[in-house]
């Protein structure tokens, strides 16, 4: 398709040109991504042939240096920590969005966003670094030991609340003004209006901006490695450690050899497949849109 | 501008080749033999900022030399060493016996050490007690004589040699170890402690001592009466400590052999003490 929609209407050569390597760069950045799914692939090809995939999920607990490789308990974590900070995140970053939009005087509206971009482009590692030296004592001065399953909700919270809102923020900007004039004229209060016609309007964009931020945190790891207590389990209350699939990665790459190391891209094939399945759910939803967006 | 206009074509063009030419000489950097003045050593993350520092002196002492080092883990640097990847390993634990067959130069030593918060009262532990809090059969400060208070158990992750000694010298089983937290690398194990007045960890002698003198609220334990210091690492009293080892396949020859007695000789004991390990006496 790419190759071939002669999508242009222009004749000049210089269109042509351009438009051709256009063509090549979009291949190659497409190819990347095979090539990368690839390498998992043949990297973790010794696990899946020598261990075999079902004893990832039988095992007795995750000790690669005696070849016992379960996994399920890291799956869990990732996703307690990352569906844990969509429940935090995902309200509190369309909220702020409406607030900004619709009822922070314009001057404090774009402060407040400015100062949300700011948070965007703070590094996860001192997000991380200010976890395990704030944070992670004031849990541990609570409910020991700290190092937790909230902790890692909390910082994640933090990292996805900017994405989260810069996006529903722009989709809510572009709802059509007629139909806020619209509503307003029937004598819908301002409540009403944002709650019966901007969000479901807006649907599209707060679903992508919440599956965006889900799949930052299903791949953050500094941070989540930092304040997460990386101990293998399955918690059984929010101030239980917990392990990620990603920080599992981080924390026995460089020290992993033969069945351990494949059994590590394993990990990160496994986190690949949770990625893809969230994708998808946000393009089947996309498709569920109530209202249809007149143009 | 017409000739400008005539070449924008090109420049999407000219910047996808400009994309090969940066990235293409990585796909053949990591294939890169050692040649002649130039040794690759790999292994030990323990010991990699020591041989940096002795690389370094060595390079200017031998010009014409370059001593490339990399971290990874004793496990890769003994590997490679056998793979052939590497001319000298760093191996921060003793051989295990099927590794026999290499060749190793002790550097230096270092010791491992038992790390409290500075507000924890406990001023010592019996190697059993030790083992019953990492075991879980002891779980409050209370049993051993402290605050009551729960412990927070620290440990490091699967593969490090520190988690690979400390089994090995408890004859503790991986299995068996209830932690709380699990870290990766020595600092922030000390941060994990220093943060939280309940835990119990252990890291590099060294590095704690440092740590500990410049402020940070942790001390260290002494073992079966003996205080955790350089000290005694060096006179080899302490029992939790480990030997730093350069390893090669065979008895080393050339550089490498020059490298090796380099760095066993006393003009790198002041770059051993930096870095908190503890010199051999020759």
């Amino acid at each position: 398709m790419i190759l071939f929609s002669n999508n242009t209407s222009s004749r000049s050569k210089t269109d042509r040109y351009f438009s051709w390597s256009l063509r090549v760069l979009a291949l190659l950045a497409a190819s990347l991504l095979v090539l990368v799914i690839g390498f998992i692939l043949r990297e973790s090809w010794m696990a899946l042939t020598q261990v075999g995939l079902s004893r990832f999920f039988t095992d007795s607990g995750w000790f690669p240096t005696e070849h016992s490789y379960e996994i399920t308990p890291m799956i869990s974590g990732t996703l307690l920590a990352a569906c844990g900070s969509i429940l935090l995140a995902a309200p509190l970053g369309i909220l702020s969005a409406v607030f900004c939009h619709f009822y922070a005087p314009p001057i404090l509206g774009l402060w407040y966003r400015r100062m949300i971009e700011l948070l965007a482009g703070i590094p996860s590692v001192v997000f991380g670094f200010w976890g395990l030296v704030v944070l992670v004592p004031l849990i541990a001065a609570w409910q020991p030991p700290g190092p937790s399953l909230l902790g890692g909700i909390l910082i994640l919270t933090l990292m996805i609340i900017p994405t989260i809102m810069l996006i529903a923020h722009s989709s809510i900007s572009q709802v059509p003004t007629t139909y806020i004039k619209n509503a307003t004229a029937l004598g819908l209060s301002r409540w009403a209006v944002i709650w019966r016609i901007v969000l479901p309007v807006s649907r599209v964009g707060l679903l992508t901006g919440i599956f965006l931020g889900l799949a930052r945190a299903l791949g953050e790891t500094m941070a989540i490695l930092m304040v997460c207590g990386n101990v293998i389990q399955y918690p059984s209350h929010i101030f239980d450690p917990i392990r990620t699939l990603t920080a599992n990665i981080a924390l026995e790459m460089a020290y992993a050899l033969d069945h351990h190391r494949s059994a590590l891209f394993i990990s990160g094939l496994l986190l690949m497949v949770l990625v893809i399945i969230f994708v998808s759910i946000a393009e089947v939803l996309r498709h569920k849109s109530p209202y249809v967006v007149a143009k | 501008m017409a000739a400008l206009t005539f070449l924008r074509p090109f420049l999407s063009l000219s910047l996808l080749v400009g994309f090969l030419c940066l990235f293409g000489p990585f796909g053949v950097w990591p294939l890169a033999q050692a040649q002649e003045g130039n040794l690759v050593i790999t292994g030990s993350s323990t010991m990699a900022p020591l041989l940096l520092e002795i690389g370094k002196r060595f390079e200017t002492r031998h010009p014409g030399t370059r001593i490339d080092v990399q971290t990874g883990g004793s496990s890769r640097g003994i590997a490679d060493v056998v793979n052939g990847l590497a001319d000298i390993g760093m191996a921060s634990r003793t051989l295990n016996p099927q590794e026999k067959h290499l060749h190793g130069a002790v550097v230096a030593r270092d010791g491992i050490g038992m790390i409290l918060h500075t507000s924890n009262p406990i001023q010592e532990l019996t190697n059993p007690q030790i083992v019953d809090i990492y075991t879980g059969r002891i779980r409050n400060w209370q049993q051993v004589g402290g605050h009551d208070a729960p412990i927070t158990v620290v440990n490091k992750a699967q593969g490090r040699s520190t988690l690979e000694l400390f089994v090995q010298y408890f004859k503790l089983s991986n299995r068996d170890i209830q932690a709380h937290v699990v870290i990766g690398d020595n600092e922030q194990g000390i941060k994990t402690v220093a943060g939280n007045p309940n835990a119990i960890g252990y890291v590099s002698i060294g590095t704690a001592q440092y740590d500990a003198s410049h402020g940070i609220p942790i001390h260290l334990l002494p073992l079966q009466h003996i205080p955790a210091s350089v000290e005694t690492v060096r006179a080899g009293t302490f029992p939790l400590s480990r030997p730093l080892t350069l390893i090669t396949k065979s008895s080393p020859t050339g550089l490498t052999k020059t490298f090796i007695h380099f760095a066993q000789s006393p003009e790198v004991h002041d770059l051993i003490l930096q870095q908190y390990f503890v010199p051999l006496q020759n």
